[in-house]
């Protein structure tokens, strides 16, 4: 029982702590909502440190539907960078707009539970409890700014859309009862296993649906239709947590489900993966390219950067699956550093977000032109970045699985996306101003957040051995 | 393989086949006289009063919403309380660490003022 609960402590702890945050935010006077925000990092350092405690004792906990494993500690490390850095970006953000504090930290935390659960947890229905957990959470925050148009409409776009997602999720999982009796991963791989392999039709059919309920979350093509609307409505920094921390969670469960028994042998979980990596990819860099606002340009950045992750899973190999562990930890830092940055340029009520905003940015504020143009320069992989390490093992996976017109297209596809990434940093740097978006100074707890991010970024484009052999040992998706 | 859901299909073929055998029977052989009283819309057989788009006050959907939180939480107590002394000292914790949880929700909406009608 003690083992069970230490194997569960980040959760634990991230839940009680987004509890306690609700719990206090009536007590806490209006003026000093930022407090909130300090115990909700509080809660998020010390979910960190249970996620730490955990890493020591790995094992299966709760008769089997949980797992304490280097993947699960990998993956929740992950959630738990995307929430500190969202959190530490937003208690600016919250002032300035005026919005209620305690419920904006207790949904991030509580959101950030769910995606924990859905990285650690071994039982499908389990994992859609977190999954419905993550998405109710970041429905409301995607309509935080209730008096916006805008915002509520991306909210309830998200909603509609995405519970309708949910329940392809939750059909595909029925087919995996219907397939096995169990649905549980683990038992799964033993039952097909003794079967001499799964009954195909059957397979394949849950296999499509799960990738449906989840390549909603991840917008992989033909799924991604809501990303754009939803990014330039919710509010920024909502935006910078729910485009990397629900996606990675999303990426997790699908390295589970899609290298596990249910497609043993099978050509058409490839090939699924294989399609949805080319159309997502060129979808997305094609649509991005004709974007005059910048947060539409980086949703359809988000949906290309996607389709890169979707290589690794096309290259299927354990080499191809620590890729994409690793390219979600440099994706999370590049994405969620721009969003947050996004936020604050975009000043009071967020009005100033067109491309044409930043005009002559550099010469007025060179300290964040510097940070967003390196953000943009790991998101279209230049060397030195984490961006480009991080494409590179994904692409090289794909050659060595012998996908040799996957990487074409998909370094083709990087190739354009350089185009107009560059263009919002041509804008800043080359045009002339005066530059029509909010230049007040950094607030310093977003400075600190930017810092993270930026030192990341380096960090893993720069000395990224130590850190890719974390990411390897998440290729083992199963503990044994 | 699916020879055990037989009886299944074979409810929901009889549910299907009863519903529309009443509803068709009803259409061809049932007597139509329509009188304003049947064709008004049906108030739980109130008359009906005023039209369907009057205006609420807020607080009605939000304690009526809370009303619901709280009365599911009641309706979980009921399965537990058949199975407590079964389930020994970790019912009891898990029970009350539910209980806690939704008492802290509780407290929220206390302190914000949902329950106050007359704000």
């Amino acid at each position: 029982m003690t083992g069970d609960i230490i194997r569960l402590f980040p959760e634990i702890v991230l839940g009680v702590s987004g509890i306690l945050v609700i719990l206090f935010a009536p007590f806490v006077p209006p003026r000093r909502q930022s407090l909130l925000g300090w115990f909700a990092l509080f809660g998020v350092v010390a979910a960190g440190a249970a996620d730490a405690l955990t890493a020591r004792d790995p094992g299966l906990a709760f008769g089997g539907s949980v797992s304490a494993d280097s993947f699960s500690v990998y993956f929740i490390a992950l959630f738990l960078l995307v929430a500190g850095v969202t959190i530490l970006g937003s208690i600016h953000y919250l002032e300035r707009e005026n919005l209620p504090a305690g419920e904006f930290y207790a949904l991030i935390l509580l959101a950030t539970l769910g995606m924990a659960l859905m990285a650690a947890g071994l039982d499908l229905v389990l994992v859609f409890l977190g999954l419905e957990l993550s998405s109710l959470s970041t429905y409301i925050l995607a309509g935080y700014r209730r008096h916006d148009k805008r915002s509520n409409e991306a909210s309830l776009k998200y909603f509609l859309l995405g519970s309708f997602a949910t329940a392809f999720f939750l059909y595909g999982i029925a087919f995996v009862y219907g397939l096995s009796g169990t649905t549980n991963l683990m038992t799964l791989a033993r039952r097909v296993g003794a079967a001499g392999g799964p009954n195909r039709t059957f397979a394949a059919v849950a296999l499509l649906l799960i990738f449906v309920g989840l390549g909603f979350k991840v917008s992989a093509a033909p799924f991604q239709i809501w990303t754009p609307d939803v990014y330039q409505g919710a509010p920024a920094p909502v935006v910078a947590f729910l485009s990397v921390g629900p996606k990675a969670a999303a990426f997790a469960v699908l390295l589970r489900v899609f290298f596990g028994p249910l497609s043993e042998g099978s050509h058409m979980a490839f090939w699924l993966l294989w399609l949805s990596a080319i159309l997502t990819m060129c979808l997305g860099n094609l649509a991005a390219i004709w974007q005059s606002n910048v947060k539409r340009l980086l949703a359809y950045s988000a949906i290309a950067q996607a389709g890169y992750i979707l290589v690794g899973f096309a290259a299927g190999s354990a080499d191809g699956r620590s890729a994409v562990s690793f390219y979600l930890v440099t994706y999370a830092l590049m994405n969620t550093g721009a969003f947050l940055l996004v936020a604050q340029l975009a000043g009071g009520g967020e009005g100033r977000t067109e491309i044409d905003d930043y005009k002559g940015l550099a010469r007025e504020c060179p300290g964040k032109a510097a940070v967003l143009s390196v953000l943009l320069l790991s998101l279209s992989g230049i060397p030195t970045t984490a961006g480009f390490l991080g494409k590179f093992y994904l692409f090289r996976a794909a050659v060595d699985s012998h996908l040799i017109a996957l990487t074409i297209i998909a370094v083709l596809n990087s190739v354009v996306s350089v185009y107009y990434y560059f263009r919002l940093i041509v804008v800043m740097y080359m045009e002339e101003g005066p530059a029509a978006v909010s230049t007040a100074r950094l607030p310093g707890s977003l400075w600190a957040a930017l810092a993270v991010s930026v030192a990341g970024i380096f960090y893993l484009g720069i000395f990224p051995s130590a850190f890719l052999e974390f990411a390897r040992l998440t290729s083992n998706l199963l503990p044994h | 393989m699916l020879s055990p859901y037989i009886p299944i299909l074979v409810q929901a073929i009889i549910v299907a086949g009863l519903g529309a055998a009443i509803l068709g029977v009803s259409a061809l052989v049932g007597v139509r006289k329509r009188s304003s009283e049947k064709l008004a819309p049906y108030e739980c057989g109130i008359a009906p009063v005023g039209n369907a788009r009057g205006r609420f006050s807020v607080s009605f959907y939000l304690v009526g919403m809370l009303f619901i939180l709280f009365d599911v939480e009641a309706v979980f107590l009921y399965p537990w309380a058949v199975v407590f002394k079964s389930l020994h000292w970790a019912g009891f914790i898990e029970m009350f660490l539910y209980i806690l949880i939704l008492l802290a929700g509780y407290v929220y909406v206390w302190k914000k003022g949902a329950l106050d009608w007359t704000r």
